[in-house]
């Protein structure tokens, strides 16, 4: 034991053995739901959204230091894997902004409802979906 | 719904909680209201670095720098930066706080995090202003 906190869960068990008790909640005993699974995928969204940043300062890095970076950084970003990289960070970030909303309106005390909270959460999905979907038709058909 | 009209308190906090103010953290709401704050501001500057990006899609270096050379831009660059980047450093804290219990390790990982947002947001930074600047 190395936290103190750890004392909170041991028990006796029938024999009067000292056993860990078990940590609530049991992840694997539970239906996944849409709160749930809007929730960890705002957290998985904002780290990995974090993470992308990474080609936002490459992007712009490239840019200060002259052409051949710039033409170099631009042509990755135009390969394949480059646009594939892209497409995801474009739905995590449609997918953060749109759960950024909802949550900042439960901030302000509105819809938690469970049937408003089961609507939003189907609608910040799909939203999400479709502005990925806008994103990148504009991109390919206008652009 | 009814409209309920009986009187309520809508205030969760005990009395003494609120005199003293602080909480376990010692810093109050402090670092959750400037979480909401970065997020709000966010909004519309993601919406604009969003466009900013369709824009400069398959542009050269003369387009890029032509597009931070205009001062809306590269303010607009910046402050995006500024918020993104803050907002990042708030919440992965609280995403380390979370899943890093023990007392090392967490501090460790949350000065290493910090540390390297700091510096992807001033390489950001610097780099938007030598083209601005350009």
């Amino acid at each position: 034991m190395k936290d103190v906190r750890e004392a909170l869960m041991v028990g006796r068990n029938s024999e009067g053995k000292l056993v860990r008790r078990p940590l609530s909640p049991h992840l694997q005993v539970y239906k996944p739901q849409i709160s749930s699974a809007t929730s960890i995928f705002h957290r998985i969204t904002g780290v990995a959204l974090s993470a992308g940043t990474i080609l936002l300062v490459a992007w712009l890095v490239a840019a200060a230091s002259g052409d051949a970076a710039f033409s170099v950084v631009q042509a990755i970003f135009a390969s394949w894997i480059g646009q594939l990289v892209l497409f995801g960070f474009t739905l995590a970030l449609f997918y953060h902004f749109c759960n950024g909303i909802r949550h900042l309106s439960w901030d302000a005390g509105k819809g938690f409802e469970l049937p408003d909270m089961h609507r939003s959460g189907r609608l910040v999905i799909g939203a999400a979906i479709l502005l990925t979907v806008a994103f990148w038709a504009v991109a390919y058909i206008v652009g | 719904m009814s409209k309920d009209t009986s009187p309520s308190v809508h205030i969760m906090r005990s009395p003494l909680g609120r005199a003293r103010g602080l909480g376990a953290a010692k810093s109050g709401a402090a670092h959750w209201w400037a979480e909401r704050v970065t997020s709000v501001a966010l909004l519309p500057l993601s919406l604009y670095f969003v466009v900013s990006v369709l824009i400069l899609k398959g542009a050269d270096h003369a387009a890029m720098a032509a597009y931070l050379g205009e001062p809306w831009n590269a303010v607009l660059f910046l402050l995006l930066i500024g918020t993104m980047f803050s907002h990042i450093s708030m919440g992965l804290q609280v995403v380390i706080e979370d899943y890093v219990r023990e007392e090392g390790k967490r501090l460790a990982l949350l000065l290493v995090v910090k540390g390297g947002v700091w510096f992807l947001a001033l390489a950001a930074a610097v780099s938007v202003l030598k083209l601005a600047f350009s």
